[in-house]
């Protein structure tokens, strides 16, 4: 059982209220992997990842962490079970500071960074974290979007869209950041837009569109598929 | 309010269904004065007329007033004192009512959509309970007595009201007038903006209507119209107290459209007409009407949000596919 | 005697006192009302009776049962705070995905039915319950006599505010309350059982109602209808302060409490409306309310 995956999506479908927006999703991430999924704006990326954590309610499939059924279960248990989620829009609280924003998820397991380890990797928190959580500038709140999960010991990150709107020099930041989770064995799954940064970190890539899975293929082959990605992404 | 409601779009005609049920019921208003008590139908008619006032805001601009009192117990103060110590024929007495709860209405509508959803209800009801306040110490509304021995009189000099039959007619007649008056708003091309608003208020401002114009409109007519009922229920039982001024007449007229059916047209007379033929029932228990008064409210707001005419609508719609 | 304005002294401080007094319970009403709006969404018309429970649960303790003031302090807020759970879990946690109107109307037919309950029980006349001997009496200040227990009443709502305040703005419970007043699915999303806390916070703002009306018993009498025109007093309160605020609903009650308590000595005919017509300036002058945001 060695390569089991550690979550595990079957044909997954969801809707938005009337909408029928995910299609059979298929996905499979093993302990200790990388994972992106790439995909034009409207793909089903972000979609995706809300209906796995189940913040998108309506779904029908399979969504197995560890052979635990998640879908049944409801929002709050979802973490509880080992998910940490990073939302596209940060998702930090205006009416809580630094260290309260990082403070605030509870923990799922004790194998999670201790807060000294976390302002140790991003000094720029410590330095801030009586500051209210909306004042930092946007690669910062981005870092204490990534902190606030580390601190819980969540087994799968899902992160979306990490370098959204983000100067270069912050990319290369958080890319230093996922490289030292992913030694630390950490699985993660990468919603991304950005090849060009996703394959610093990538094991395996998923590519979306309109709702559906088209393709998949191992991080190193990225060279060799680059035909149909630009097909897909559309540069 | 987003509430679970048919909006029914303006019809050029009627259809000839409407037109049947419709005579139908007039007809059956026209006779029940043999069957049952006039005073009972007439209490039934002014309240009535008032929960469709109420709903002319509620069921088409989605906005819940609970303030509405004021204009129905205000109105009937003021046509009260008209009659009474003005010597008032009752038609220019009631007007004078209608006038006074349009006045009362543009101040406390002008204060109130001043903020939106459930402070805009806040708002309805302090204002409410200042002008219930204002009652209690104004020299002119007699504070805990109240206007009594309000004389019925002669309409236009002529009808003597004193005659219980001509009294009913009188008060069926005015509320068919209000009833009417309604009808042709909600149909109209105000109407039509009104419930424009009501599902979606930033597409309103957007389309370029002057929104607050419109919903102080629509406030300043279901005052009068309110008012109107409750002038006629001070001529009909020729005193004015405290009673109407209240928070908790507020909340009736609330209950009784909630039960009828929010939105509907004919909903609030149907709710009306079971809230007061269970007070009456109740009068003679010693069990408290306000609890049962509560209970409605919560087993409606619970499993009943379209209330009755809006659950038999329902049943229609699905039985026609 | 001396005279300010023409009014004597010690009718103005006591009139200032009663002033601050029902400020206070302003203060911890509007302050329940927008603890409980800023998470639920729910105006809770049934605020006013859960006061007027707490302090008929003081007074049937005390004469049913035995039990004192002290203790009611505290088992009165426990009894409606579970009362309040029984309501949240069982009726309102249905109506969070539609209209907020829903709730008040609700809790609107709820205060209905607990207070024509009580007055069936009970009659609508007041009953008197006297404060405990610790605080009986008064003192003299120089400048006014004071009666003990209004002023054990003015430090203990401010102390019960202040420690309100601590747990919103200082705690972790506090923090997970105002993240999910931001966004509740994110937070529920991080593992918060967003539900229970919903429940605890309806709980909690029912039980602070109840113990201000534990200690309202001994200056108003008890009676069932203690609650429903003061809550449409704080709605006023709250109508100007805005509920964006904590801080600014405390601050209002207060300052209402004591402009309504002047004007009382100044103008007496207009003391039962002057926060209504305050409420009336503050809409035409800033309709967001004095601390409020425009949503």
């Amino acid at each position: 059982m060695r390569d089991a995956p550690l979550l595990e999506v079957r044909d997954l479908n969801a809707w938005y209220g009337e909408s029928h927006v995910l299609h059979g999703v298929d996905l499979d991430i093993r302990e200790g992997e990388t994972v992106t999924l790439l995909g034009r704006n409207g793909a089903g990326k972000t979609t995706t990842l809300r209906a796995i954590m189940g913040i998108l309610r309506r779904r029908e499939g399979v969504i197995r962490l560890r052979g635990q059924d998640l879908l049944k279960l409801p929002l709050h248990k979802v973490a509880q079970a080992g998910l940490g989620y990073v939302p596209e829009e940060r998702g930090i609280f205006a009416s809580l500071n630094v260290a309260e924003n990082l403070m605030l998820p509870p923990k799922v397991a004790e194998s999670g960074m201790s807060v000294e380890e976390i302002y140790r990797l991003f000094p720029n928190l410590h330095e801030r974290r009586t500051s209210q959580g909306t004042k930092l500038s946007g690669g910062e709140q981005q870092m204490l979007a990534i902190a606030r999960v580390l601190r819980t010991g969540a087994k799968i990150l899902l992160l979306d869209e990490p370098t959204e709107g983000l100067a270069p020099v912050i990319v290369q930041r958080i890319g230093d950041v996922l490289v030292a989770l992913k030694e630390r064995g950490m699985t993660i799954l990468l919603v991304e837009q950005n090849f060009r940064f996703a394959r610093k970190v990538a094991d395996r890539f998923y590519l979306m569109e309109d709702g559906r899975m088209v393709g998949s293929f191992p991080g190193p082959e990225l060279d060799a598929h680059m035909d149909q990605l630009h097909e897909v992404l559309g540069v | 309010m987003a509430v679970e409601t048919h909006y029914i779009p303006a019809q050029p005609k009627a259809r000839t269904s409407t037109v049947v049920l419709g005579a139908v019921a007039i007809a059956a208003l026209l006779a029940a004065p043999f069957v049952v008590y006039p005073v009972f139908m007439m209490s039934i008619l002014c309240f009535a007329l008032f929960a469709c006032a109420f709903n002319l805001l509620i069921g088409y601009v989605g906005l819940l007033s609970f303030g509405h009192a004021t204009f129905f117990g205000g109105a009937a103060y003021f046509t009260a004192h008209a009659v009474k110590v003005w010597g008032f024929e009752p038609l220019a007495g009631l007007l004078v009512g209608v006038v006074g709860a349009a006045l009362l209405g543009l101040v406390v509508g002008f204060l109130a959509i001043r903020r939106q959803g459930i402070y805009f209800s806040m708002i309805t009801l302090a204002l409410g309970q200042m002008f219930a306040f204002i009652c209690l110490q104004a020299p002119f509304t007699h504070g805990e007595d109240g206007i009594q021995g309000v004389p019925r009189g002669h309409l236009l000099g002529l009808i003597d009201l004193n005659q219980p039959l001509a009294m009913y007619y009188v008060t069926l007649a005015i509320f068919l007038f209000g009833f009417f008056a309604i009808w042709r708003i909600v149909h109209s091309p105000f109407g039509n903006i009104l419930q424009a608003i009501r599902e979606n208020e930033r597409r309103a401002i957007s389309l370029g209507y002057r929104v607050d114009r419109y919903k102080l409109g629509a406030f300043v007519m279901s005052a009068a119209l309110a008012g109107l009922a409750g002038g006629t229920k001070a001529i009909v039982f020729q005193f004015a107290t405290l009673t109407d001024v209240q928070w908790q007449m507020s909340g009736e007229v609330i209950l009784m459209t909630l039960l009828g059916g929010i939105g509907t047209l004919i909903g609030p007379v149907v709710g009306a007409s079971l809230v007061i033929a269970l007070q009456n029932y109740l009068a003679a228990y010693d069990f408290p009407v306000t609890v049962l008064i509560g209970v409605i409210f919560v087993i409606c707001v619970l499993i009943f949000r379209r209330g009755i005419a809006g659950e038999v609508i329902e049943l229609m719609r699905r039985k026609a596919g | 005697m001396s005279t300010i304005f023409g009014i004597p002294a010690p009718a103005l401080y006591g009139q200032i006192l009663i002033g601050l007094i029902n400020g206070s319970f302003y203060a911890l009403l509007s302050l329940g009302l927008a603890v409980i709006f800023g998470l639920l969404r729910v105006i809770n018309f049934a605020h006013g009776a859960q006061y007027m429970l707490g302090a008929f649960a003081a007074y049937l303790l005390l004469n049913y049962v035995g039990i004192g003031y002290w203790p009611s302090l505290m088992l009165a807020p426990l009894i409606v705070g579970a009362v309040a759970v029984v309501i949240e879990r069982t009726m309102l946690s249905r109506l969070y995905s539609l209209d907020p109107l829903y709730g008040l109307l609700l809790t609107f037919g709820l205060a209905l039915i607990f207070e024509g309950m009580f007055r069936y029980w009970f009659g609508a006349a007041g009953k008197p319950y006297s404060p405990p001997a610790q605080l009986a009496g008064g003192v003299n200040l120089g400048f006014m006599f004071m009666p003990i227990y209004r002023g054990w009443v003015v430090i203990a709502s401010l102390v019960i505010c202040l420690g309100t305040w601590l747990l919103i703005e200082k705690t972790r419970l506090g923090a997970y309350l105002r993240a999910a007043t931001e966004n509740a699915t994110l937070v529920q999303a991080f593992g918060v059982n967003v539900p229970r806390l919903l429940t605890l916070t309806y709980g909690l703002g029912a039980a602070l109602a109840a113990l201000a009306g534990v200690l309202a018993a001994p200056i108003y009498q008890v009676s069932p209808l203690m609650g429903s025109n003061l809550i449409i007093i704080v709605f006023a309160v709250v109508v100007v302060g805005g509920m964006g605020s904590i801080l600014g609903a405390i601050v209002t009650g207060y300052m209402l409490g004591v402009l309504e308590g002047l004007t009382k000595v100044f103008y007496p005919e207009a003391s039962s409306i002057v926060i209504f017509v305050i409420m009336a300036i503050v809409l035409l002058v800033r309709p967001a309310g004095l601390f409020g945001r425009e949503e």
